[in-house]
């Protein structure tokens, strides 16, 4: 039962599909067991997700999240490695971004601290993957606990660089100080007033970020050190005797998924919150993991799903407004489901597939 | 000074019994080569349906049955996705983990309508400290009184049971058939396939098994030392449990040395504000949270012994068809 024996339309289109629908069906059972009507309930999130301006607006802000951080796993996937560490990469990423707008913000524009902003964050997102990944490579430490251990590492030194070394003198917030004007990406509100974004802080960086996605196909299909990564993915053992080096590709497959994850917090700190503070990574890198599966690991597949889960996140908001009875915490049981029946549960359905899908004469024949 | 250590090995014994039951847990599940890192998510299931039978029935024993029952369900959903349907098992880990976040606090909120939480337990709704014979009489004998009357007295039944857990599962794991059969399907399912024994059945009691010891974690944490569930109440303590678990190369008496050192650093790390150590000064408390973290590190990289896992680990089973 080989992907090779599914029409590609079937593989990237119907199985994804199926697996949502089964998502959002067993969603709409919890809606029903807190006692709300779930057609309702789709209403308003699709409503306050995508029906207005300001709305759309916030789900593309979170969209651009979920794009770093889904590009940073899928990366990570096609080498056949397992980056759980995005919460983290992200979160460390925060500091190259705010290094950046501190240091630079009372001299030159945006558009000079944006170049530094980008850098920065991924050098720190990558510098936080390093470690997880020499030990991969090196040692074959296992990269999913490593980057767990990684993750729970970078809370404790945010917290305490927060709290004792960035924080602003004589303020009890562990938060740094907010960026002058020239230290804050333009809202794109802003930039084109006609769309009415309103309040909505989506950003500049939805741009580096699909920017991101385009960079990320050029690298994995169309250049040498893609062909490697996939290679190595694909089959280990193969790619080595190929010539293709398993550290190098280890080490530079995880410093780009870090790279990537921590250009997160590009969107989060230098667009939206302006100040470095504790927790702005929120689970993002998480659901990274479930963007990356529902893309099947694809720019383009990885922008959808950012969307869907962009609007999950700002219908959600929308939907605790309406209906007080189904709060925030309906979009991580939604978000687990969809990582449960999308990832985990992949292949549930693929075998009633491969049946409905094959000719009752080739089975025939292959069962003779 | 010895009064303050005693106070401290105390409350080491306290913050390691969840962590010591989840690695446990941990354990039967990864020996069986089930990767889980789902635990957290147990423990959490756990902690809330506990806490909400321990209050609506005012029964700390149902609360218990409770919490088992529904670790062993979210047990049971990872191995149908990563046993059944050979999905990937750190995919479903995750699953589990955002499900149980997700689940206990929207249904929290909507029997309790206490922002999640369930309401403090009733009289009897809560394992309550067992005080050992003659603990009060020997309180004031040096040494040996605080020794017993403090640090082995005066735990709630959980706490004694978890350390009980730890020859238990050393004799089933390392004496039973069961036990002997569990760490093969671990490192070479198809020779375990081979002799007649089913790779998917062996999985599963080991899924099971670890439901049920972190339904005890979680229980531990609902109704047993707190008075009722609250939001995200484990707080990163199944995965201070997988670490644990690396950390003690996957054996249940390393484990539980594990889980008491990571537990003796919490323990210690907040009495340890303002105390000057010489040559370094002051530590701050991040540096005791992040340290088990970094230790497990350091042992996977191979600095203090090797960390060696089950070699089947993580590996769906496929049974060769002719």
């Amino acid at each position: 039962m080989s992907a090779g024996q599914l029409p590609r339309w079937v593989d990237y289109g119907l199985i994804p599909f199926l697996n949502l629908v089964a998502a959002f069906l067993v969603s709409g059972l919890v809606v029903i067991l807190i006692g709300e009507n779930p057609l309702d309930a789709v209403k308003v999130l699709i409503w306050g997700s995508v029906g207005y301006a300001e709305g759309f607006g916030f789900t593309l802000f979170y969209a651009t999240n979920f794009i770093f951080t889904g590009l940073a796993v899928a990366v990570a996937f096609h080498a056949g490695l397992f980056n759980i560490g995005g919460e983290g990469q992200a979160y460390i990423g925060g500091l190259g971004v705010a290094f950046a707008c501190l240091a630079l913000d009372q001299y030159v524009p945006w558009y000079v601290i944006l170049p530094f902003a980008i850098v920065g964050s991924a050098v720190a997102g990558a510098a936080w993957a390093f470690i997880p990944a020499w030990l991969q490579a090196k040692r074959g430490s296992h990269v999913v606990i490593t980057t767990i251990m990684f993750n729970y590492i970078s809370f404790s030194l945010m917290v305490y660089l927060l709290a004792n070394v960035l924080k602003k003198p004589g303020s009890m917030q562990p938060e740094t100080r907010t960026f002058e004007e020239a230290g804050r990406l333009p809202f794109l509100n802003d930039l084109f007033p006609s769309f009415g974004f309103g309040y909505a802080p989506v950003n500049l960086s939805l741009f580096v970020a699909l920017a991101a996605c385009v960079l990320v196909w050029l690298l994995i299909w169309r250049t040498k050190l893609g062909y490697e990564i996939r290679s190595f993915g694909a089959n280990a053992t193969a790619a080595v005797y190929a010539g293709i080096s398993p550290v190098r590709t280890i080490i530079i497959t995880m410093l780009i998924s870090g790279g990537l994850a921590g250009m997160m917090a590009i969107n989060e700190i230098m667009g939206s919150q302006h100040r470095l503070l504790i927790d702005f990574v929120t689970g993002y890198g998480f659901v990274g993991i479930a963007v990356a599966l529902m893309g099947r690991a694809h720019p383009v597949g990885i922008i959808l799903a950012s969307i869907l889960f962009g609007m999950l996140y700002q219908g959600g908001a929308e939907l605790s407004f309406e209906m007080p009875n189904i709060t925030r915490d309906m979009i991580i049981v939604i978000q687990g489901l969809v990582i449960l029946f999308a990832g985990a549960l992949e292949h549930m359905f693929r075998p009633t597939i491969v049946r409905l899908f094959t000719p009752s004469r080739a089975l025939a024949a292959k069962e003779a | 000074m010895f009064e303050s250590i005693i106070l401290i090995l105390d409350s080491t014994v306290r913050v390691s019994t969840p962590l010591l039951l989840a690695c446990l847990a941990g354990l039967y599940s990864e020996r069986s080569g089930v990767v889980d890192i789902g635990l957290e998510g147990k423990m959490l299931g756990a902690a809330f349906g506990a806490g909400a039978v321990a209050y609506l029935t005012a029964n700390a024993w149902l609360g218990l049955l409770a919490g088992i029952a529904v670790s062993i369900g979210l047990g049971l959903l990872h191995g149908f996705a990563s046993i059944t349907n050979r999905g990937n098992q750190i995919v479903s880990g995750v699953a589990i983990n955002f499900l149980a976040a997700g689940l206990t606090a929207l249904l929290g909120q909507t029997w309790f309508r206490q922002g999640g939480r369930t309401p403090s337990l009733p009289e009897g709704g809560r394992f309550r400290e067992i005080v050992w014979p003659f603990a009060e009489q020997l309180r004031d004998v040096p040494v040996i009184g605080p020794l017993y009357s403090e640090l082995l007295s005066g735990h709630n039944l959980l706490v004694y049971c978890a350390f009980l857990a730890v020859p238990l599962t050393w004799w089933v794991l390392f004496r039973s058939r069961f036990g002997l059969r569990l760490r093969a399907v671990g490192e070479n399912p198809a020779a375990v396939d081979t002799a007649g024994i089913s790779v998917t059945w062996l999985r599963y009691r080991a899924v099971i098994a670890c439901g049920a010891l972190c339904g005890f974690a979680g229980s531990y944490l609902s109704i047993a030392a707190g008075s009722g569930f609250g939001v995200n109440m484990t707080a990163g303590q199944g995965f201070m449990a997988l670490a644990a678990l690396i950390f003690a190369k996957w054996r249940p008496v390393n484990a539980m040395f594990a889980c008491l050192l990571f537990g003796f650093l919490d323990a210690s790390g907040t009495r340890m504000q303002g105390v000057e150590f010489p040559v370094i000064g002051e530590l701050p408390l991040q540096v005791f949270q992040a340290l088990p973290y970094v230790l497990t590190v350091i042992l996977l990289a191979g600095f203090i012994g090797k960390a060696i896992p089950p070699k089947a680990a993580g590996v769906p089973y496929l049974k060769e068809r002719s």
